[in-house]
């Protein structure tokens, strides 16, 4: 049963635990202030969703141009500025934030800590991200307009050739990445150090490794963007030439900085993906997770990989054959810890007791449609085959499949499995039912006739294109708006949840869930874990036999 | 505060110093790629730059069963009122051989101005073979307006050229000496 003391009251006017500060900060300077990891999280994950729709915006903008061949509806200055914001929105403001906002949920409540490690840290970096994003998207307001070099920034495109705004490019980058750099610094003490006594690293959920795996690529990877950005500053403002060839630089080596952060950066958003599916598959299997320890092992086989992996971005740069054997191979390798992965979900599945809640929906699509993302990457990922894939919509697809039926799937799915401990409510069957069918529609119309406009040639970050592909774009566009639009149903959902409209939640609120968090109230009170809980090895923990 | 607290304090503390320390390896070797990047491509040619200096001819015989055939590519980037011209596109020649080659630079402008013709060669691996033991593009060239200048190249190809290899294009990019600021760092 539950211990007394978390029964706690509601989220706002939880009685403070620490002694010096009995007054609690009321309306904004609440949420300005919060220490308090469950708060945190859900900023993050606010901000998170209000990003997606700005990203999501920007992207209907560009779907809405390719709707039919010519120009149509927007000019090609603001056309690159279009695919650019959103490719950096969706992956520093809407998928990164998102996990983080998870991580900050969830982290403390399954590894039985009272808070982050690092209350106050935690604040800072989520603060430091509304401030970066308003940097960022002022520079669309800026003479010259915004970023329109494309989301990876190739220099000289980004230096020599950069709108103005540039710099404030720059700076709204250095702030996301500190912000991100703090937030891993934050996880990695909190899961080193205040797990429940008794629990051992491999008792820990996957969605906790995963983010521990996650929190130390980021550490490792976000010093080099910041280098790299840093360099783009002095060569643009200073006189250098780090990136221009007139000067004795090099571009290429903009890449090869840029693709080393860039290929672990893919992974940062995928790994927690990867936990969450771990996470809902055996709740509704009603079985024990397959092969837990592989789990965790492929996971750091993946997040080793992603360092040796990255010039498979850049083939055609003119990389000797030695290069691009090894960068093939190194790639194609990364796709048996990922085939772990997919096999033990299947092999969770394989016999289970199923139904079909919606968390479940979102996670089988997600197996099913990151595995067609994964498989376009080995295809990519054949050198001689890539000169031909290189810059089309088949990278656009590759990309579009892991990330948005895989990552944002992987993040709808989790927002259904835990919405009930957040707000104590089910989430809307029926809406979530058309979200999730609406999503699978759309997204699939959108990214899947991709694959054949980028197999006939057609390139990426073009707002005109030959007639022969006026159909397939046609299909994406229509596909892209009904994507786009059904995501309100999960708004509906998530503002009825908040409301406390629908079905109340009891602690276990699934009936296969297992884990710390689940012996909690639903939802869960400010302050939990004061005092660390008893460690019962849960389900999918080696610990239990 | 209880002394399993201060304990997990410690250790929050000791994790923080840690995960601060490898940040700070990353920041240092993030720096490091760059020279190491510069050592790297001058050992191995991968990016197609030549020596930025004269180079001594070798001492090599003339290899007469190999003929290698240079391309010349010439460009001018945005900016600079400049033509550059190769004499010939093409030349054949045997590696060992030292061979002249004539360019036109003219400034097709109004104003007496400065540029830099900046090489590459591909495919990477022939860069490290390719030998010049005067070129123009070891310094910065100033044209009044409308001169026209010839200026000579002589290389000579390393024989020790991969065997694979049977044609090389050197491909120069003319920069406005506004844009050439330096070296690298």
């Amino acid at each position: 049963m539950v211990p007394e003391t978390l029964t706690d009251t509601a989220a706002g006017e939880a009685a403070a635990v620490h002694g010096d500060d009995h007054h609690q900060p009321r309306g904004i300077l609440r949420w300005l202030l919060t220490t308090n990891h469950k708060e945190i999280g859900t900023l993050y994950m606010l901000l998170s969703l209000l990003m997606f729709f700005v990203g999501g915006t920007m992207a209907l903008i560009v779907r809405a141009e390719l709707f039919q061949p010519g120009m149509t509806f927007v000019v090609p200055e603001f056309f690159n500025q279009m695919t650019t914001m959103h490719g950096l929105i969706m992956v520093f403001g809407a998928i990164m934030p998102a996990f983080v906002g998870l991580a900050n949920w969830l982290i403390p409540v399954q590894i039985g800590a009272p808070d982050m490690a690092l209350p106050r840290l935690n604040n800072f970096s989520f603060w430091l991200l509304p401030v970066a994003f308003t940097i960022l998207l002022s520079t669309l307001f800026m003479e010259g307009g915004g970023p329109n070099f494309g989301w990876t920034f190739y220099a000289p495109l980004s230096t020599t050739y950069a709108p103005p705004s540039t710099s404030f490019f720059i700076l709204g980058m250095h702030l996301a990445g500190i912000s991100s750099i703090l937030g891993a610094i934050n996880i990695i003490a909190t899961i080193l150090n205040l797990r429940t006594p008794k629990m051992r690293l491999m008792d820990m959920p996957l969605f906790v490794w995963t983010w521990l795996i996650t929190a130390f690529l980021l550490i490792a990877v976000m010093p080099v963007l910041a280098g790299v950005i840093t360099m783009m500053l002095l060569d643009i403002n200073f006189g250098t030439s780090f990136f221009n060839a007139a000067g004795g630089g090099d571009p290429v080596l903009f890449q090869h900085l840029f693709w080393f952060f860039g290929h672990p950066e893919v992974y940062i958003m995928i790994l927690p993906a990867f936990g969450i599916i771990s996470a809902i598959v055996p709740t509704f299997a009603r079985k024990r997770l397959f092969g837990y320890a592989s789990m965790v092992y492929a996971t750091a086989s993946i997040a080793l990989l992603s360092f040796v992996v990255w010039a498979h971005h850049m083939f055609t740069v003119g990389l000797p054959l030695t290069a691009q054997l090894f960068f093939m191979y190194s790639t194609m390798l990364i796709a048996v810890p990922t085939g772990v992965k997919v096999f033990n979900w299947i092999a969770t599945l394989f016999r289970g007791s199923i139904t079909f809640d919606l968390p479940m929906l979102f996670a089988l699509a997600f197996i099913v449609q990151f595995t067609i993302g994964g498989l376009s990457g080995v295809m990519l990922a054949i050198a001689p085959a890539d000169f031909q894939y290189h810059d089309t919509y088949f990278v656009v697809a590759h990309f579009h499949y892991v990330l948005v039926p895989g990552a944002v799937f992987a993040i709808l799915a989790a927002a259904y499995y835990w919405l009930p401990k957040w707000t104590g409510v089910y989430p809307n069957v029926k809406l979530g039912q058309a979200h999730f069918w609406l999503s699978v529609i759309g997204v699939n119309l959108t990214f899947f006739p991709m694959h054949f406009s980028g197999l006939a040639g057609m390139p990426r970050r073009i707002p005109d294109y030959a007639l022969q592909f006026a159909d397939f774009n046609m299909l994406s566009s229509i596909g892209g708006f009904l994507f786009g639009i059904s995501q309100l149903l999960f708004v509906a959902v998530v503002i009825l949840c908040i409301r406390r409209k629908g079905e109340k939640a009891p602690p276990q609120a699934w009936e296969g869930a297992e884990g710390l968090e689940w012996q909690l109230p639903s939802p869960a009170p400010l302050h939990t874990f004061d005092t660390p809980p008893e460690f019962i090895p849960e389900r999918d923990s080696p610990s239990r036999h | 505060m209880n002394s399993q607290q201060q304990q997990t304090n410690q250790n929050v503390a000791r994790t923080v110093r840690r995960t601060l320390v490898a940040l700070l390896l990353m920041v240092g070797f993030t720096l490091a790629l760059i020279p190491l990047y510069d050592v790297f491509c001058e050992v191995t040619g991968l990016n197609g730059k030549t020596a930025d200096t004269a180079q001594v001819v070798g001492g090599q015989s003339v290899d007469t069963s190999r003929r290698i055939e240079v391309q010349f590519v010439t460009r001018t980037s945005p900016g600079l009122p400049w033509q550059l011209e190769a004499e010939k596109k093409t030349v054949w020649v045997h590696p060992g051989e030292v061979t002249l080659a004539r360019f036109t630079f003219s400034n097709t402008g109004t104003e007496r101005n400065s540029g830099r013709a900046v090489p590459s060669i591909s495919p990477s691996e022939g860069a490290r073979h390719f030998r010049k033991m005067e070129c123009f593009c070891f310094q910065e060239q100033w044209l009044e307006a409308g001169e026209q200048s010839e200026m000579p190249l002589v290389f000579q190809v390393d024989p020790g050229l991969p065997q694979g290899v049977n044609k090389l294009t050197l491909a120069y990019t003319l920069y406005p000496q506004g844009q050439v600021i330096g070296g690298a760092l």
